[in-house]
């Protein structure tokens, strides 16, 4: 079955020294989850309770604004709110009520605490009772902090669903929890997968909409497809909830793999494991090597963003032939990204954390061939002659599983193959 | 407390991140938590600048709050100035830091760092982004700006500018080419472009043009008071106003040269018979004060608009802009609220919408044509080509931009007498737009029909309360007015049924108010 698959390294990063710094960190806070997690959660509103900066983050982050009237929104504090805890308590409450009313259909509001408001010690846990109070059982508060003194840019995602773990019923059911937000599409063909094999009924968290949500308890088996959701993990675990590890299902390899470790806890066959697999991975691995042919023996260097870059470094090196020089990650989870760092072949720098000016110093003198890094970043690099990929695509577009393999391939492959066509012509 | 979807201006240091990458040689140090530095992508991304902002955050964490985020601080502006060697800093906090009362003014002071180094005191919970700039600039120009002598050889400063402005790059070039024509020199133009020993020497000019009032007017006000520079009041923004502006600077130079208006082809365009067409478009216009009084007067006078609706999302405008409404005999709208202008312009119906990127948004969910006139920015607002919106040249960029997103003169004809044509619609918008209207099939009309919906009022009660109902045949009717006006079309003839007190609307009931109407 592993034909085609290369052994793990003798070598891979979990033992790898790791680069910690700390100075500027060229990073989005966690509000910026908002921006998929609004239109993940249909039945959602996402009240930011901040500032006139966190409003202007937000759109700027979606970069074009969208065409329907946003599931979220900023309750931006001012000069009063600053000045009486209690006076801001009430102004929430009537914006809340304002809200609701004006948006019957949001069965399910978040609010998001920011900078500003833990700052001045806005308790928005309690805002969240006393408002669930109110609204249930039509609707339910619930509260988590996105703010950039807390989290990084994918972190808010994890805090979301962390809140949500805790309101989940209780259930003695042995069920498979499926964890992250993911694109309807490739949600739809991971259920398809799984269904395949037998395994049934699935629970995705976050579901769709509120009615659709699950129970959790010592029967339930969870694997996580997103390598960022550490405080969900351990919110699931403190429900007695069992954590399947495996590496997270970004190529073919790790697609098989997170598929092979879930087969194994639910005692499926290896004939029928193979049945279902064997044909989408025969198609990745298609589309993986035309997109390879651009990326082999190139050198790529990873800035820390969304989290998920040792998962696509380890795609990077073991799929598309390339190697890695640094590989930066906001934080790093042995219990979530070490499958990962097992099968990543030894050589890279594992840095977490971040002083970019450092970094950026590092990234030119190593000249690799791409640089995956922010927004803020990428047209800077590209004047000094480094092709980048922004790395905030590879968390809006998608990327998991078999059918979008050769996808991501081809979303680092794209500057490059650009590149190499406008330098042809001159 | 304020519930806010999406906002016209950003936050105040965002205004003098505006500042500090327009200009060179300039290092900004903000206090401010991680997440912040999210405003770097506004300038490398939207306006493809190659160049990170000169900005450095000092990015505390929640941890460092119980500890030492002063020495933070000060660790971030000593390596900032090692790093970078700015002939000039510029230090504050963001609206998280302003919380802290951290003063970043005063730890900096108290660095004895080499340079200039000059305090922020930008209010985040009361002021916004072109306040930002506006102060930043003043302070700037307060601290570097040093008493001189005036050139020998008339010149001026061009004050406004900032990096991120809607279109500064190419109206500083238009101006500046004018006044070389008038014999005038450049001395020094900023924020953008200049450095800190640039501003140094601002007192030398003999006066000041001030172009983007938002943020250089504090800045002008200060020259004029310290160093005797009057400055320019009229936005050279439409042909008459750059005569306007052209004499005004003759006052102020006793320059003399004459100016070629051979560039000007506005003008004749405007009056060249494909252009009847325009005449009493019904134009809603909103934006920053300066762009909304210009771009009124370019409609009205220059292009044969009608003005149907006018505001600004700035206060600081409110009473300017109030006034120059009432001369047009309306009522400003002042907001900043994205959805009040969206239902300001729903229930206007203009034929056209003179906006931010905010207003064609909300264009496009109308299904109203839309040019951009002023800020906020999106990325198609900085084109590879020339683009002045100032000068003879400018008058030039707005003619073709205003038409643009208008069907067409023999078009909108073709559409009146073709209605039911599959391929040549209204649903499919004009033609010279191909692919931004979904295809329009024969049997499905979709898109019209989704549009209607969303545009389709409450039923409207008549005079007695009673509600109006729309017969079968009238609606049929109704459908066959091409859809750029098909909104307007329903509310007049609404309101003239409710006006009259009827409770149905008739093929007749629309046709009497279309006759009501007329114009």
């Amino acid at each position: 079955m592993n034909d085609l698959t290369p052994p793990p390294p003798s070598l891979g990063c979990r033992t790898s020294p790791v680069l910690k710094q700390r100075g500027q960190r060229e990073v989005f806070c966690g509000l910026t989850g908002i921006i998929w997690l609004h239109r993940k959660i249909q039945d959602a509103f996402f009240l930011v309770v901040g500032s006139r900066t966190c409003a202007h983050l937000l759109q700027s982050a979606a970069g074009v604004m969208i065409f329907a009237e946003p599931r979220f929104g900023t309750a931006i504090l001012e000069e009063s709110d600053l000045a009486g805890l209690n006076d801001a308590h009430t102004e929430l409450d009537r914006e809340v009520a304002r809200l609701l009313a004006r948006r019957p259909d949001i069965r399910q509001l978040f609010l998001v605490g920011s900078c500003p408001s833990e700052v001045i010690k806005l308790d928005l846990s309690r805002a969240a009772e006393r408002l669930t109070q109110q609204f249930a059982p039509k609707v339910r508060v619930l509260e988590y902090s996105g703010s950039g003194i807390e989290t990084t840019f994918t972190q808010g995602e994890d805090a979301c669903l962390a809140s949500m773990v805790p309101v989940l019923p209780d259930t003695d059911a042995c069920e498979l929890l499926v964890v992250g937000a993911l694109p309807d599409v490739v949600e739809d063909q991971m259920l398809g997968l799984l269904e395949a094999m037998g395994i049934g009924p699935v629970r995705v968290l976050p579901a769709r909409n509120i009615d659709s949500e699950m129970g959790i308890g010592k029967n339930t088996v969870y694997a996580l497809t997103q390598p960022f959701l550490s405080d969900t993990h351990a919110a699931l675990e403190r429900r007695g909830a069992k954590h399947i590890q495996a590496p997270f299902p970004l190529g073919e390899e790790g697609t098989t793999a997170w598929l092979r470790a879930v087969a194994t806890e639910f005692g499926v066959d290896a004939a029928t494991f193979e049945e279902v697999t064997q044909a989408p991975r025969r198609r990745a691995r298609q589309a993986v090597a035309a997109a390879a042919e651009t990326l082999r023996d190139k050198t790529v260097f990873f800035f820390p963003d969304s989290q998920l870059e040792i998962p696509l470094a380890r795609f990077l090196a073991r799929e598309c032939g390339m190697t890695a020089l640094e590989v930066g990650s906001p934080y790093i989870h042995d219990a979530l990204h070490g499958p990962d760092l097992d099968l990543l072949p030894t050589g890279p720098q594992i840095s977490e954390g971040q002083d970019v000016d450092l970094q950026l110093d590092r990234c030119r003198a190593a000249r690799p061939d791409l640089t995956v890094c922010g927004l803020g970043l990428a047209n800077p690099l590209e004047a000094e002659g480094l092709s980048t990929k922004w790395a905030i695509e590879l968390v809006f577009t998608p990327v998991h599983f078999y059918e979008q393999a050769g996808d991501l391939a081809a979303l680092f492959a794209r500057p490059l193959r650009r590149k190499g066509i406008l330098e042809a012509a001159e | 407390m304020k519930l806010t979807v999406w906002t016209y201006e950003g936050p105040t240091h965002v205004g003098a991140m505006r500042v500090a990458t327009g200009m060179t040689g300039l290092h900004y140090v903000l206090h401010a938590p991680q997440g912040d530095t999210y405003a770097d992508l506004l300038f490398t991304m939207i306006e493809r600048r190659d160049h990170r902002p000169p900005v450095t955050y000092t990015t505390f964490q929640a941890r460092d709050l119980g500890s030492d985020t002063a020495g933070l601080f000060k660790k971030a502006c000593q390596e900032a100035y090692e790093r970078f060697k700015p002939e000039a800093m510029i230090v504050g906090a963001s609206c998280t830091a302003e919380l802290i009362q951290d003063d970043p003014g005063g730890l900096a002071e108290t660095m004895d760092l080499p340079i200039p180094v000059i305090p922020l005191e930008l209010p985040s919970y009361q002021r916004k982004e072109n306040f930002g700039a506006d102060e930043t600039f003043l302070q700037i120009v307060r601290h570097l700006a040093k008493p001189m002598e005036k050139t020998a050889r008339v010149s001026c400063n061009i004050l406004g500018p900032t990096a991120l402005g809607f279109r500064h790059r190419d109206d500083v070039q238009e101006i500046t080419n004018l006044l070389y024509e008038m014999g005038i020199e450049v001395n020094v133009t900023g924020p953008m472009g200049a450095s800190p020993s640039d501003i140094a020497k601002m007192a030398q000019a003999h006066f000041n043009v001030l172009l983007y009032p938002e943020t250089g007017e504090s800045a002008a006000r200060y020259c004029e008071k310290t160093f005797g520079q009057p400055y320019t009041k009229v936005i050279p923004i439409g042909v008459g106003a750059t005569r306007d502006f052209i004499e005004e600077v003759r006052a102020l130079s006793g320059s003399t040269a004459p100016i070629s208006e051979d560039r000007n082809r506005q003008t004749w365009w405007s009056r060249s018979v494909d252009s009847t067409y325009l005449t009493g478009k019904r134009v809603f216009i909103f934006g920053d004060g300066t762009h909304v009084a210009a771009a009124a007067r370019f409609a009205r006078d220059e292009m044969g608009f009608e003005v149907a609706g006018m505001g600004c999302y700035n206060r600081e405008y409110a009473r300017p802009i109030r006034a120059l409404a009432k001369e047009y005999g309306l009522e400003a709208l002042i907001t900043d609220d994205y959805l009040e202008v969206e239902q300001t312009i729903e229930e206007l119906q203009p034929e056209m919408i003179l906006g931010t990127q905010m207003e064609r948004h909300i264009g496009k969910r109308l299904g109203i044509p839309c040019a951009v006139i002023s800020a906020p920015v999106h990325v198609q607002d900085f084109p590879a080509r020339y683009s002045p919106q100032m000068g003879f040249e400018g008058a030039n960029v707005l003619f073709d931009t205003w038409v643009h997103p208008l069907v067409m003169g023999l078009e909108e004809h073709l559409l009146h007498m073709f209605r039911e044509d599959f391929e040549f619609n209204d649903a499919a918008g004009p033609s010279h737009h191909g692919g931004h209207a979904p295809a329009a099939s024969v049997s499905g009309r979709d898109a019209p029909v989704s549009l209607e919906s969303k545009m389709k009022p409450e039923p409207v009660p008549n005079a007695s309360g009673a509600q109006i109902i729309w017969l079968e045949t009238a609606e049929k009717e109704l459908k066959k007015i091409p859809f750029f006006v098909r909104g307007k079309a329903r509310r007049n003839t609404e309101t003239y049924a409710a006006e009259k007190g009827l409770g149905e609307i008739s093929i007749d009931t629309l046709y009497d108010a279309k006759a009501h109407y007329a114009r």
